[in-house]
């Protein structure tokens, strides 16, 4: 009982800290962002190494939280120079004009083993809403907050017609998002 | 097996029809695939440069199994008795055959790991899918990418050398072991 203000503090301290808990999301936090598709009948799965993030996230109010995904176009890396260059050109990612493409959470719906993200995703100049199921994970790194989704790469103006027939339209883009606070 | 039976061979002298299909489909194979080995890497980045290293590695692929099969195929055949030569000569010729045979296996698993390491599965014949040996890993490519250039190489130069040998057989010493790896016998 003599120490009931400490407590009090302490708790309050302790649930504004969750309340505002504002995750910082990068490659150094150990996030993984990549996208997957074939060529030729080749499942190739390419990453991307800058980008960054910010998720608010609270266990005791999923509703509350948002999302946000910013990534480098500039960044995907095939692990070769041509290649690399060759997607950066105007008529893939456009990187010059296009430098980052990006989701933003406007809905989340708590689900099990995490939630759903309904928001924009925004590539190239073009937008479109996407609903993205994420599985959350406590490990002792943080948050972790994994999932995916398939997008049509031709829907956002991404591919030279040469290429046609020989990479597939669909996409999955594949994130591992770890929390840092 | 009947076929095996009817195919060992009837003396020493010649080929079973096995193994000169194997050596003849093997042989081509292994050219097809230096040549474009050797030209596919200058190709700018296009969908035909794309197909081009899908096509070598399917090649790649057809040469480890059809030398697995030689291998198994000469472990339980008797080839004939090298001609008579001097006996440096057998032992370059015993050698060089060890050494063509380690590296008709040799060559295409190095390009595959090195395909792995890169990021790349090797799907044969765009629908079978082959098991990742390596995950994707650049400084791990660039060594297999060394490893399998090293090794490619040094194959072309053993069957230069091998084709070299034959023709010398053939034209100088006027024997018959040129011939006998042409024979079709019925």
């Amino acid at each position: 009982m003599r120490n009931r203000p400490t407590w009090l503090i302490l708790s309050a301290a302790i649930a504004a800290v969750a309340w505002t808990a504002d995750l910082n999301i990068s490659p150094s936090t150990g996030s993984k962002v990549s996208a997957t598709f074939k060529q030729e009948g080749v499942e190739v799965q390419t990453p991307f190494t800058r980008f960054t993030g910010r998720i608010s996230y609270d266990p005791a109010r999923v509703a509350a939280a948002t999302a946000l995904l910013e990534v480098e176009t500039g960044s995907f890396d095939f692990g070769d120079a041509a290649y690399n260059a060759e997607v950066r050109k105007k008529s893939w990612f456009d990187s010059a004009t296009y430098p980052k493409a990006k989701f933003q959470s406007t809905s989340i719906q708590a689900a099990a083993g995490g939630f759903q993200a309904t928001g924009q995703l925004t590539v190239k100049g073009r937008v479109q809403t996407i609903t993205v199921p994420v599985k959350v994970s406590a490990t002792s790194a943080g948050s972790v907050f994994d999932g995916s989704f398939t997008m049509s790469r031709k829907a956002f103006g991404i591919g030279d017609p040469v290429w046609e027939g020989t990479v597939d339209d669909k996409v999955v883009v594949k994130f591992h998002l770890v929390g840092g606070i | 097996m009947k076929v095996a039976a009817t195919q060992r061979p009837l003396s020493a002298t010649h080929y079973t029809r096995t193994a000169l299909t194997l050596h003849w489909l093997i042989a081509g194979f292994i050219l097809a695939g230096l040549f474009m080995g050797w030209t596919m890497t200058d190709m700018a980045i296009s969908p035909a440069r794309l197909k081009t290293y899908n096509y070598h590695k399917w090649v790649g692929v057809t040469v480890l199994t059809l030398a697995l099969l030689r291998l198994l195929w000469r472990l339980t055949h008797r080839p004939p008795a090298l001609l008579p030569m001097p006996r440096w000569q057998q032992r370059a010729a015993q050698g060089g055959h060890a050494l063509l045979y380690a590296l008709m296996l040799a060559v295409p698993m190095s390009g595959w790991i090195y395909s792995n390491a890169t990021g790349y599965p090797v799907v044969y014949l765009g629908k079978l899918p082959l098991p990742n040996l390596v995950a994707r890993d650049k400084v791990l490519a660039d060594r297999w990418h060394e490893v399998h250039e090293v090794l490619a190489t040094t194959l072309a130069i053993l069957v230069a050398l091998h084709v070299l040998a034959a023709l010398q057989h053939h034209f100088v010493h006027k024997d018959n072991t040129l011939r006998r790896m042409l024979r079709w016998r019925p």
